[in-house]
């Protein structure tokens, strides 16, 4: 698909769940039913104002949206380029965006009667969202997570459990996010009829990446509100981090057919890209099945799927969102990356300069600004979406700053 | 000409009795212990060989197909040399149906034409690739049957109504109908609910319809001929090679031996019926 011949980037999916040649249906027969009625529920939802206004409510009293735009002054100067502002989507109820997505299923789960809900997580923060809307809406949680990581992200698992929710240690495989989320289709196809599975990013077969991103649109929709109100214009660039990629999809969608607006989703390079051990599926992988979709994957040649490596056990993960696989094909969003070093050097230096700890996942996108931004002009204004705090990350962070000398 | 396939469902028919199939993972738990396995099998009456293409995440599978297929990768395995597996099987087997079992990422990337040619060209019967539903039938099941392949379909028990139908649209060999729902390997189902289940698929197709998921002993496998066209076991076989495998990881010799006399007793029970 040429750029030049498309009129507009807000098309995908098309109705066989398609966004160019990602995405797609790759699953068991098991499930297909399933996901059939997940697609009617959610169209039919769409359609009633009573949806939304249930969705629009707890957006506004129990997650706290709108989010702020705010003007990273400090950090602005520091930089000394670009006006650099962060869509504050840390400060929402769990500490991360997560909880727009969850929310939105967790609605639709009720809608269609289910009484029990399925959740992989990585890092935790998905599942800890899935724990809250499940306790708020008096649901069976039931949270998938890799071995490794519940050891590694105690805090988060204590918090699950505080919640309600009962947390599946995975062990099968390689015991990681991919596992996990293994193990939470397995689990769904033999559950069928009780269960719903709120997957926790923009993949997953079709309707999981349209809707999810539809969940998290919010944020780009408010920002570019908020930017009007701030600036008057639109601004010139937008930077997320990039795991599977749903707060990136959320900030993005609103803007991709604007064409003054510069895009970058930055990836998770690891030790960097050229030693192999990253998380940077765009830049370093190729398209593949797995999930239930078609996109970019860390693979063999043999198409067996490899481990991701990242600081970040939110970006730790061989896939992406079938939608950004498009997005780079098509060459809308330019997707780039960085280290872990680097985003360790961000994490101390937006704590710093802004009294704001953000979470590994953003320190990402702040490490690749910081050698944008110094790069721009000073009339050029750029929005980093911040969509996770950083409390969750102490415990790995802070060795790693003492022994660099940054406490 | 008749194909292998439906050959040996008309000649078990023909005896009276089901079809015993037999899964085993490809290079599981080495390519030279795995080739004398099927030979045990065919001795033992097998009378079909489901061969695993291993992948590292077989997401429809249970602990015991997953440890299978880990084992047959860090031993090397390939796509590749599945295909040149199957081929070599079809040397000395020239009779006995084979159908190539997995997930579709190995063939995607393998390439899908080259694959379809190297398994036509080994004397492969059909596929079943459990990812793949109809709505995904360009990416494999259409140029599979143009290239003269079977494309064998699961159908489940939330398998109904007109999704059945859908299903069974271009199904071909036989089908395979998975009596739980859930993974390979678990809990296995009761006789009524297979019976009520069989009797909906014979109403939308004329293909033999075979009994998978959780079929462990001679009696299960007997009972599933009964009620179906045949029985299809496969997490009971891998566990037998993953119980014979010493601390070291070294596989015992005698694994194609202690499968064949389990695969036995499972094909005499079927007999007996």
């Amino acid at each position: 698909m040429d750029q030049a011949v498309l009129n507009s980037f807000q098309i995908g999916p098309d109705e066989d769940g398609r966004f160019g040649i990602h995405g797609g249906r790759f699953v068991a027969e098991t499930l297909m039913p399933l996901i059939l009625s997940v697609e009617q529920a959610y169209r039919d939802a769409q359609n009633d104002p009573e949806f939304e206004r249930q969705l629009r409510y707890y957006q506004t009293h129990y997650i706290g949206r709108p989010s702020p735009l705010y003007f990273a002054e400090r950090l602005t100067k520091y930089f000394g380029g670009a006006k650099l502002y962060f869509k504050r989507d840390e400060l929402n109820h769990t500490g991360a965006h997560k909880i727009n997505n969850v929310l939105g299923q967790a609605l639709l789960a009720k809608r269609m009667g289910k009484t029990k809900i399925i959740a992989e997580t990585g890092a935790g923060q998905h599942g800890v969202a899935t724990a809250t809307a499940c306790a708020l809406f008096d649901l069976e949680c039931e949270v998938f997570m890799g071995a490794e990581d519940v050891v590694r992200q105690k805090p988060n698992v204590d918090r699950m459990r505080l919640l309600g929710a009962k947390v599946h240690p995975v062990t099968s495989g390689t015991s990681t996010l991919k596992d996990a989320m293994n193990e939470a289709l397995r689990y769904w196809v033999a559950n069928p009829e009780t269960h719903f599975y709120i997957i926790g990013t923009v993949a997953g077969p079709h309707p999981y990446p349209e809707m999810v991103r539809d969940f998290q649109a919010v944020i780009g929709k408010e920002a570019k509100e908020q930017m009007m109100e701030a600036e008057g214009r639109l601004p010139d660039a937008l930077i997320a981090c990039i795991g599977g990629g749903s707060n990136a999809m959320g900030l993005f969608y609103p803007f991709l057919d604007d064409k003054s607006v510069d895009i970058y989703g930055v990836e998770a390079a690891g030790h960097g890209i050229d030693s192999g051990l990253h998380a940077a599926s765009l830049t370093g992988g190729e398209p593949g099945v797995l999930h239930g979709n078609r996109t970019y994957l860390l693979q063999s040649k043999e198409g067996q799927i490899a481990d991701a490596h990242s600081i970040s056990a939110g970006l730790d993960y061989p896939g992406i969102g079938p939608e950004h696989a498009w997005l780079h094909d098509v060459g809308r969003v330019n997707y780039v990356s960085a280290t872990d070093e680097e985003a360790l050097v961000a994490f101390q230096l937006c704590s710093r300069q802004e009294g704001i700890i953000p979470a590994l996942e953003p320190s990402h996108a702040l490490g690749f600004a910081s050698t944008m931004i110094p790069e721009m002009d000073k009339d050029k204004v750029v929005i980093l979406n911040m969509c996770g705090r950083g409390d969750k990350d102490l415990g790995a962070v802070l060795p790693k700053l003492d022994e660099r000398g940054l406490l | 000409m008749t194909g292998r396939i439906t050959k040996t469902f008309e000649q078990a028919k023909s005896n009276g009795r089901g079809i015993l199939g037999v899964f085993v993972s490809a290079g599981d738990p080495s390519e030279e212990i795995c080739a004398a396995t099927l030979d045990a099998l065919v001795e033992a009456g097998a009378d079909m060989i489901e061969l695993g293409m291993p992948f590292s995440d077989p997401m429809a599978d249970g602990p015991a197909i997953q440890a299978a297929s880990l084992r047959a990768i860090a031993a090397g395995m390939t796509l590749e040399k599945t295909l040149k597996m199957a081929a070599e099987f079809r040397e000395r087997h020239p009779d006995t149906p084979l159908i190539l079992m997995g997930y579709f990422n190995p063939i995607y990337m393998y390439g899908r034409d080259a694959f379809l040619a190297r398994a036509v060209a080994a004397g492969v019967d059909g596929l079943i690739i459990v990812d793949l539903p109809p709505e995904e039938d360009v990416e494999l099941c259409d140029p599979a049957i143009a290239a003269g392949l079977d494309f064998i379909r699961l159908t489940t028990p939330t398998t109904k109504g007109t999704r059945l139908t859908r299903v069974l649209e271009k199904a071909g060999g036989f089908v395979y109908y998975v009596s739980i729902a859930g993974i390979t390997g678990t809990k296995s189902a009761g006789a009524d609910s297979i019976k009520a289940a069989i009797a909906d698929i014979r109403g939308a197709t004329d293909l033999p319809v075979v009994t998978g998921f959780g079929i462990r002993t001679p009696e299960q496998a007997a009972e599933a001929s009964i009620l179906s066209d045949g029985a299809i076991v496969g997490s009971a076989v891998v566990e037998i090679i993953a119980n014979n495998i010493d601390e070291a990881g070294t596989p015992s010799p005698e694994i194609p031996q202690k499968i064949g006399q389990y695969v036995s007793s499972l094909a005499k029970a079927i007999a007996a019926k």
